[in-house]
């Protein structure tokens, strides 16, 4: 079956997807949105130098990443920008050298859109094991912080005070956003892995109790997104990555719908169990 | 300054004065630019700080909220919202809770982790009157039951516990300090306040040797401007004592 350039795509998505999912909550309810986005733009810097370095890709964003990451975390103690202002320098400043190292380099021909948009219907066989074996340790990894990061995601003086040493669970989770990012790159592009990890996980809020539900629903609705995705990039021959990202979309659009039928049901429940508690009052 | 376990110590004093800071230097989460500040070696705190923010983005229960820092037990939480009176809540998201039943499940957060040093910054805002009163008690009981350091800070100048061991008064610096308990029990003070002092309330009464200007300068009393030089030096004398061991 892993012949077959369909499924392995399949399962090269599924397993981003499934990483993607609670990373994306974190970054959600930490307000990271545009800090993925950065990170994702220098990935491209990654690209360009390990073309230039003749590094292996993946290993070479991984590290501009968290260069670009820890240098933030820098810039954030020290200058007197505000941080939206300097992830924008950033992201456009990484994405701007990136491309013009790549522009130098003329006895490289690369295809930019395939960094750009992603290629995930040309993902081989040894993508898929770096993808799986690259996501499931970003998973260990989360989990190994989990309920420490969640502590320092709620308040972070609370979790200081407590010691759940915040500044150490930090410092971890940018690693593992800039390892998912690496890993993914390849599959949905660097512009748009911003859009894996934010909307399953913006669709995954409405259904969801407690943070780790919501983990596990925004990993199934990217999984979804992904298989829905490719299935309607070959039915109708449009780009793949893309057509992942408007699956996703077309999720979260639903799941904002409001839904008068399940909230009567809901309304309906309460008012019943309300009466009977009078009932028995009385 | 020092809190001792099974000491109550509460800081009280105007907008800015540096009440909260000095509770987040106590608990290691700031570190002081001057002075120094030490805990006794893996010290279990608790903190209910000022302000503490869950948006609609974060799926949060009340139950799951109490094991935020630390896992318990099922007992052990119903225990914990029982005592501050909100059992009921316990499936509740967070972020529909009211101000008040928000004050009194980050207490019961506090409490849950049998802590060694308690600190709460304002931790009965928004609460209604009469909750505030069995709040107060209810610290009290957790200072005797788990003999542990409480640092509270009131932000109203003249409503202080009456279990309260010492009450510092903070503008910038430790502006006087005593314990409630004799002011209480002084006669003019029963005179005066008897009534609400009985009630598990009582005064602290203030006697500065010093006022401060508008811009936070000292001045001292019946003394003229030209001493400030001599009460910038006793600012940092002040700070220079931030010590906490409990």
């Amino acid at each position: 079956m892993l012949e077959d350039f369909f499924f392995r795509a399949l399962l090269g998505g599924i397993g981003v997807a499934i990483v993607a999912g609670p990373v994306g909550c974190f970054i959600i309810w930490r307000r990271l949105a545009y800090f993925g986005d950065t990170l994702s733009h220098s990935a491209l810097l990654g690209v360009a130098m390990a073309l230039l370095l003749e590094l292996n890709i993946t290993l070479s964003v991984f590290f501009i990443s968290l260069i670009v990451s820890l240098l933030l975390l820098l810039l954030q103690k020290r200058a007197s920008l505000s941080s939206d202002a300097l992830l924008g320098l950033l992201a456009h400043a990484t994405l701007a050298v990136g491309l013009v190292v790549l522009a130098f380099m003329t006895w490289v021909r690369v295809d930019l859109m395939g960094f750009l948009f992603g290629d995930i219907l040309a993902v081989t066989t040894n993508d898929l094991a770096v993808i799986w074996l690259g996501g499931l340790a970003v998973l260990i990894g989360l989990s190994f912080i989990w309920r420490r990061l969640f502590a320092a995601t709620v308040n972070y003086e609370l979790a200081k005070a407590e010691g759940a040493k915040p500044d150490f669970t930090n410092i971890v989770f940018m690693v593992l956003v800039a390892a998912v990012i690496a890993v993914s790159m390849k599959l949905v592009g660097v512009l748009l892995i911003t859009a894996l990890l934010i909307i399953p996980a913006a669709t995954a809020r409405r259904f969801a109790k407690s943070p780790e539900h919501m983990a596990v629903i925004a990993a199934v609705i990217g999984a979804l997104s992904v298989f829905v995705g490719l299935n309607g990039s070959l039915q109708w021959d449009t780009p793949a990555g893309p057509s992942i990202v408007v699956a996703a979309l077309a999720g979260f659009i639903i799941s904002v719908l409001p839904m008068p039928k399940l909230m009567a049901k809901n309304d309906a429940r309460t008012s019943d169990l309300k009466r009977n508690f009078e009932e028995v009052g009385e | 300054m020092t809190v001792e376990p099974g000491e109550i110590v509460t800081l009280i004093g105007p907008n800015g004065s540096g009440k909260s800071t000095t509770a987040k230097m106590a608990l290691g989460v700031l570190d002081p630019d001057e002075g120094m500040a030490s805990q006794k070696s893996n010290l279990r705190a608790s903190y209910v700080p000022q302000r503490l923010e869950v948006n609609w983005t974060l799926p949060i229960t009340v139950t799951r909220f109490l094991e935020l820092t630390n896992r318990a037990t099922q007992k052990q939480m119903q225990d914990a919202l029982e005592a501050t009176e909100t059992s009921h809540l316990s499936g509740a998201q967070m972020s529909k809770l009211s101000g008040g039943e928000h004050q009194r499940v980050l207490l019961a957060r506090a409490i849950l982790r049998a802590p060694e040093f308690l600190v709460l910054d304002e931790p009965v805002q928004g609460v209604d009157f009469n909750g505030e009163i069995a709040l107060y008690r209810l610290i009290e009981n957790i200072r005797n039951k788990l003999n542990c350091g409480v640092l509270l800070i009131s932000h109203d100048l003249h409503v202080v516990m009456s279990t309260t061991d010492r009450v510092l008064c903070l503008n910038g610096h430790i502006c006087c300090s005593g314990s409630p308990a004799n002011v209480a029990s002084s006669d003019e003070f029963r005179s005066l306040f008897g009534e609400r002092a009985a009630s598990g309330l009582a005064l602290y009464e203030h006697r500065h040797d010093h006022e401060h200007m508008p811009d936070g300068t000292l001045v001292e009393n019946g003394a003229g401007p030209n001493n400030s030089g001599e009460d910038a030096n006793s600012i940092r004398k002040a700070e220079n004592g931030v010590e906490i061991n409990a």
